[in-house]
């Protein structure tokens, strides 16, 4: 019986410390992980949006169904916004993308916030040369496929499967993006 | 035995990756560049030092039968701090490590050596222990990526370093290219481990 007392206050303890050692660096670490967070989105924001002069990612509009939109602003006046959306047709998976659009709709960058896709493959969907090709399309003047599925967008050698979740997650945003337009720019919704 | 025995051991006879053949998921998942294996090799070369000490701090204290999970709640312990610290400070390197630095924790190096050496040896040597094992690990996993980054990628620790005629070898950075670099470095390693018994 003594033997066992000493196996649970030993291990209390150790459970004890450790907890008590690890909510002091959570909490000292906690202002610079929300810095860097903010500093991340912040940049590609910076990648995505027209040129704003407003700090993009504390305008938020939210939707009614709980879509994010980021609005830019130009010395005050609304000139784009941009949105997160995604895919989970990837080959590894989930792709998440930062998709940003001037007020008449149109692409203006886009950015790969999440992939898992192949090194040196379908992993070139998160690269300029391929993202590129996205500036200045919108829902109505592109056919949103794949080249080898009849559309527009052209893929990668060697690997078709991570552009055409690009291509569905950016269709998806831009068609989300439509309906949700009057809500964004209405400008009542307004979130801080 | 000295320190300084104790700390060449991990480097030459007791190399964790080309002796002990411990530690396998991520030798082979993160040295796609020298980058990531200098990261992953350092945060588990703190974590194994860190625990080392810890470990033979309460050795004494320590019953038998609850040794092992007292082991785990210490190496998780300083595995969390690793990972919130670089989330915060090394971010970049964080997102490239990702899945791995949770995953440290049950890295068979970091336990195995509390187990076989921190647990039964004094501080001053289970810190030397930590730290020839912890180099030893981060220099294989170093060569490792230097090996795979160049014939993988053509770059050495970012920077392009193709010459005429080459092109990067894609196979070098996905899970074949490891096992086969691995299989090759463990075989000249042991070769040279041989001849300077």
């Amino acid at each position: 019986m003594k033997e066992v007392l000493k196996l649970v206050v030993v291990l209390t303890l150790v459970g004890v410390l450790a907890g008590l050692i690890l909510s002091y660096v959570n909490d000292a670490t906690e202002a610079a992980r929300a810095y860097q967070d903010r500093l991340e989105l912040l940049n590609a924001l910076s990648v995505v949006l027209p040129e704003h002069t407003n700090e993009a990612d504390k305008d938020v509009v939210k939707t009614a169904k709980g879509t994010k939109y980021y609005i830019s602003k130009r010395d005050g006046k609304v000139n784009g916004c941009a949105f997160v959306t995604s895919s989970d047709k990837g080959y590894g998976g989930k792709i998440r993308l930062l998709v940003g659009v001037d007020i008449k709709g149109k692409i203006h960058g886009v950015v790969v916030l999440e992939q898992h896709e192949t090194p040196g493959l379908g992993a070139k969907i998160a690269e300029e040369g391929f993202l590129s090709q996205f500036r200045g399309r919108d829902i109505r003047n592109t056919h949103w496929k794949v080249k080898k599925d009849g559309g527009d967008i052209d893929q990668i050698t060697g690997a078709t499967i991570s552009p055409r979740a690009v291509v569905e997650a950016i269709k998806n945003g831009l068609e989300r993006l439509g309906q949700d337009r009057d809500v964004i720019y209405g400008g009542s919704n307004v979130v801080q | 035995m000295s320190f300084s025995k104790e700390f060449t051991k991990g480097i030459w006879e007791l190399n964790p990756i080309f002796v002990l053949v411990l530690g396998m998921c991520p030798t082979l998942a993160v040295t796609t560049s020298v980058k990531n294996g200098l990261g992953m090799g350092l945060a588990a070369t703190f974590v194994l030092l860190c625990s080392n000490i810890v470990v033979s701090l309460i050795r004494s204290f320590v019953p038998d039968r609850v040794r092992i999970p007292t082991y785990i709640v210490v190496i998780a312990t300083f595995v969390t701090m690793v990972d919130l610290i670089m989330s915060a400070y090394f971010r970049p390197l964080h997102h490239a490590l990702g899945l791995f630095i949770p995953l440290i924790v049950v890295n068979c190096i970091i336990l195995g050596r509390a187990e076989a050496f921190a647990s039964k040896n004094s501080i001053w040597d289970s810190i030397a222990d930590a730290l020839g094992i912890g180099l030893g690990f981060t220099l294989a996993l170093v060569v490792l990526g230097s090996i795979r980054e160049v014939l993988g990628s053509g770059s050495i620790l970012g920077y392009p370093i193709v010459w005429k005629g080459f092109k990067p070898i894609l196979v070098m950075i996905l899970p074949p290219g490891a096992f086969l670099t691995l299989g090759l470095l463990s075989a000249i390693f042991t070769k040279i481990n041989n001849t300077r018994a």
